[in-house]
């Protein structure tokens, strides 16, 4: 096993901004003797030990399980939602795939339904609202038939876990230039009307998570595709047809409002 | 104080159904009169919120994060335990309790151990019909895999993301809860203090981490699922924001601390690689079910591990436990790990570290199959180590992963506290001094669907609790003290910051009271974790204001808390002169090596009392008696 460890020196463009209310700039962080083994965060952990011993207010961004799964962190990383690396939330992104000299521009998410709360934070909570309003099953605690009552075939489970893999980071949106949730809610779309267990609630769900994703600024989909190209899990953009699918049989073909 | 465990009398089978039959109820038009807070949206916090709405109680839930769904269950990967026994392989109810007994080398309640068992069943059920994509065979039923620790296939997964799935389920149920306006959530809330009128949990201050402000919030009962206290270890397989914050003001507040020194040490991590290092990535235990452990035979072997001859190799968890080989226990797995390593034989840069190899089975299952299995893990290592594991073995190293001490509550899951009920990681009850794989999740929704719902009824139906708003006195008292601690830490503006005292302090405990701990060691731990706790009020420095987001400010509060804490996990490590489970005192082991435990006099519960500050805590002792299993020398041979 060799040590690979080797270091670099970058030039940080990091959007900077107080609150929702101040207007944001980006500011220059010349960053040295970065070893390649970092993580990206780990980057911005040491960059934030330095300014703040030297008295400055550190870069405030979101993350928690710097696993990939939790959905917490994210930022735009040279234009690109999650940064250069495909299938990748930032906490994954390592610093091996930058060069010594690189400038790295990193902002946050940009659009009208998420507001910048601090530096690279925004305010996804319109997210969670799109779920409340229908992404789920209606089912309370202690009602549930045994497991194995409905056998679901083997490639119909595969595929609602595919849909099911969304983390909820918002890159999607970010990607769009529409700033649309359609990957977001489609995903959550799919997992339920492919499965037996969801399927009474179908109509009803589409019509009102889509009603809901409208109201809170997002826009819609003219099938860019961008959302799929950043997509840290990969989430196909089929699940965005199998949505519109459900809203047009849900419009025209059911007694829901 | 006398700890009353409140188990129902009966037969052990029966204990949970006499026990719901004689716990008082609360008329349904009742239950809108009465408001519950559950801090934390993790697996027990999320559906404890849920079913508590769903039977017409007022609720409001706080999470840390941005949203609830980001609780760090979400990232449990290999698999919840269920004693379905779809396979046919002999698995039931007993065999699961007596498992989960066993694996926690017989400190755990027997009660609420086999209250866990008998639940597991309808967590499955509950999930799938919550639209949980379970992995499946080709028949369309439901797949199980083996985990470590049994030799039943018991795992129910859903590829390796079965906590995200499982969490995306208790999450739904909590939105819907949310839109039909059962629940008010408060996403990134900080619980920074419990509010206790005559002496029960009746609310909580929290810092609104968006605008710095504190809020005071009622309610007639209180329930924490606030997770587990492994980030003392600072680098650990938990999430950044996972703290011991709001269970550490419980026990300031009354609540006993249960087995502190109770802490899982994961096998399967990736290992540590630069003191930049923010965590150890977590790789499924499942993978021991195809990968081998193995270093070189000799030591200072530098080869290619594809370069090591088969003669040249020792696969030490085979050959030592040859009835379980790889699928020992994780505590076992852990200790074995480090003594090979300690013994100068590990691999990699740094030499903690020892080999995971899947040759044998990608000849023997093809390469697809293996994908298909653990897919996401091997990208996820490759992306992180840079190397090929469907080519080179993998390197792995145990790390600080979960705890199984906790808040002390009875078999109603509330503490010593009246009103104030703990739930999942956060409690200490069902795992003893080992957890079993996937068996986090298991207790975590067992708690929150189908016990709490039960059990807190009985609370409120038989309690007098009175009339009392946020305009209690008690609000503004308690608001205060915790207003001035956040000013102090921002007022110390020394030299040195949050994380590098976090990191010092991590590096204590994992040197003296981590995998393995003896008594010169212990007591040494305690005079650096003092001196350091000092020097962190004198010395540490935290920038910016506590009127907007400030992550940094956030942390120092929750390492000012490890701090104390990290006394009291030493101080109970110390106490108990056995060993039992992820709990190894170097003087006690038999002559294998393996944790001897003391039954005649350690077979307990330690649940500390705090008595203020700078004065040592008072020890309880909860006896645990076993009338339905034979204490035994765990044997995984």
């Amino acid at each position: 096993m060799t040590d690979k460890t080797e270091t670099i020196n970058i030039i940080l463009r990091v959007w900077r901004q107080k609150g929702p209310k101040n207007k944001g700039h980006l500011e220059t962080i010349p960053v040295n003797d970065v070893s390649t083994e970092m993580s990206f965060l780990e980057m911005l952990d040491v960059v934030n030990e330095g300014l703040t011993l030297d008295g400055k207010e550190p870069i405030e961004f979101d993350n928690d399980c710097r696993e990939g799964i939790c959905g917490m962190c994210g930022a735009v990383v040279n234009g690109i939602a999650h940064g250069p690396e495909k299938a990748m939330t930032l906490c994954q992104l390592h610093m091996r795939k930058f060069s010594d000299g690189d400038t790295i521009v990193v902002e946050p998410w940009r659009s009208r339904a998420f507001k910048v709360v601090k530096d690279l934070i925004v305010d996804r909570s319109p997210l969670d609202k799109i779920i409340q309003a229908g992404g789920f099953i209606s089912i309370a605690a202690g009602g549930a038939p045994d497991a194995n009552a409905i056998p679901i075939p083997r490639e119909i489970a595969e595929k609602a876990m595919d849909a099911a893999a969304c983390i909820g980071c918002g890159a999607c949106v970010a990607a769009c230039p529409n700033a649309s949730a359609m990957l977001f809610v489609g995903a959550r779309i799919s997992q339920l009307v492919l499965l037996p267990q969801g399927k009474p609630e179908s109509a009803k769900r589409a019509l009102s998570m889509l009603k809901k994703m409208d109201e809170s600024g997002f826009g819609n989909c003219s099938n860019e595709t961008e959302c799929e190209a950043v997509c840290p899990k990969e989430i196909s953009i089929t699940n965005i047809a199998r949505f519109n699918r459900e809203f047009v049989k849900a419009s025209f073909c059911s007694s829901e409002e | 104080m006398q700890l009353d465990a409140k188990i129902p009398g009966g037969p052990l089978t029966e204990k949970w159904d006499r026990h719901r039959f004689e716990l008082k109820l609360v008329n349904p038009a009742n239950k809108k009169k009465f408001n519950i807070i559950v801090v934390g949206t993790g697996l027990a916090g999320s559906s404890a919120s849920a079913s508590l709405a769903e039977l017409g109680y007022n609720v409001k839930t706080f999470c840390i994060q941005d949203s609830p769904r980001r609780a760090h269950s979400i990232a449990a990967q290999g698999g919840i335990n269920a004693s379905k026994n779809y396979p046919n392989d002999g698995d039931s109810i007993w065999r699961l309790f007596y498992d989960t007994i066993k694996g926690g080398d017989f400190r755990s309640r027997e009660a609420n151990t086999y209250r866990l068992a008998q639940v597991s069943d309808n967590i499955i059920d509950q999930c799938v019909a919550q639209g949980v994509p379970f992995a499946r065979d080709y028949g369309g039923l439901l797949a199980n895999r083996s985990f470590g620790g049994a030799q039943v296939s018991r795992t129910f997964y859903a590829r390796g993301q079965t906590g995200q799935q499982l969490l995306l389920g208790a999450y739904s149920s909590l939105s819907r809860q949310i839109g039909a306006g059962k629940i008010e959530m408060f996403p990134r809330r900080e619980m920074m203090d419990i509010v206790l009128i005559n002496g029960q949990a009746r609310g909580i201050i929290v810092r609104n981490l968006i605008n710095g402000d504190f809020e005071s919030y009622a309610a007639d009962a209180v329930i924490l699922a606030t997770g587990g206290y492994g980030n003392a270890f600072f680098l650990s397989t938990n999430a950044t924001s996972c703290n011991v914050g709001a269970a550490f003001r419980a026990y300031k507040k009354g609540a006993l601390f249960a087995n502190p020194c109770f802490t899982q040490i994961h096998p399967t991590c990736i290992p540590l690689s630069g003191e930049y290092q923010s965590k150890l990535t977590l790789m499924s235990e499942s993978l021991r079910n195809d990968g081998r452990v193995w270093v070189p035979k000799n030591s200072g072997d530098e080869r290619d591990p594809n370069d090591i001859p088969e003669s040249e190799r020792d696969y030490f968890l085979e050959k030592k436990y040859p009835s379980f080989g790889n699928l020992v226990p994780r505590d076992v797995a852990s200790r074995n790990s480090k003594e090979i390593c300690d013994a100068g034989r590990g691999v990699g840069p740094t030499g903690y570290a020892v080999y995971l190899d899947f040759k044998k089975a990608i000849d023997r299952d093809g390469v697809d199959t293996i994908r298909n299995k653990y897919g996401n893990l091997f990208d996820m290592y490759e992306n992180i180590i840079d190397d090929n594991p469907y080519k080179t073995p993998m390197m792995i190293y145990p790390a600080s992963h979960y705890t199984m001490g906790g808040l002390w509550v009875d078999y109603n899951l509330m503490s010593t506290i009246p009103g104030l009920f703990v739930l999942g990681e956060a409690n200490f009850s069902d795992h003893g001094a080992n957890r079993l794989g996937a068996s986090a999740l298991m207790q975590g929704l067992a708690d929150g669907y189908f016990v709490i719902p039960y059990t807190i009824g009985g609370y409120l139906a038989e309690t007098p609790i009175e009339e009392a708003g946020i305009d209690h006195p008690a609000f503004k008292e308690t608001g205060e003290e915790v207003m001035a601690h956040i000013k102090k830490l921002l007022s110390i503006k020394g030299k040195r910051t949050v994380d590098n005292f976090h990191r010092e302090l991590g590096k204590i405990i994992w040197n003296y009271c981590g995998m393995a701990r003896n008594e010169e060691g212990l007591s040494k731990a305690m005079n650096l974790i003092r001196d350091l706790r000092n020097e962190f009020w004198e010395n540490v420095i935290v920038p910016g204001s506590d009127m907007d987001f400030n992550l940094s400010l956030q942390k120092a509060g929750r390492v000012a808390d490890y701090l104390e804490f990290g006394e009291l996990l030493v101080t109970d490590a110390l106490a108990r002169k056995e060993s039992c489970g992820g709990h190894f005192r170097e003087e006690y082991q038999t002559e294998e090596g393996e944790a001897k435990r003391d039954d005649e006099n350690f077979c307990y519960v330690a649940a500390w009392e705090y008595n203020g500050p700078g004065k040592a805590p008072d020890l309880h002792k909860e006896p645990l008696s076993f009338e339905n299993v034979e204490l035994s020398q765990r044997s995984y041979k």
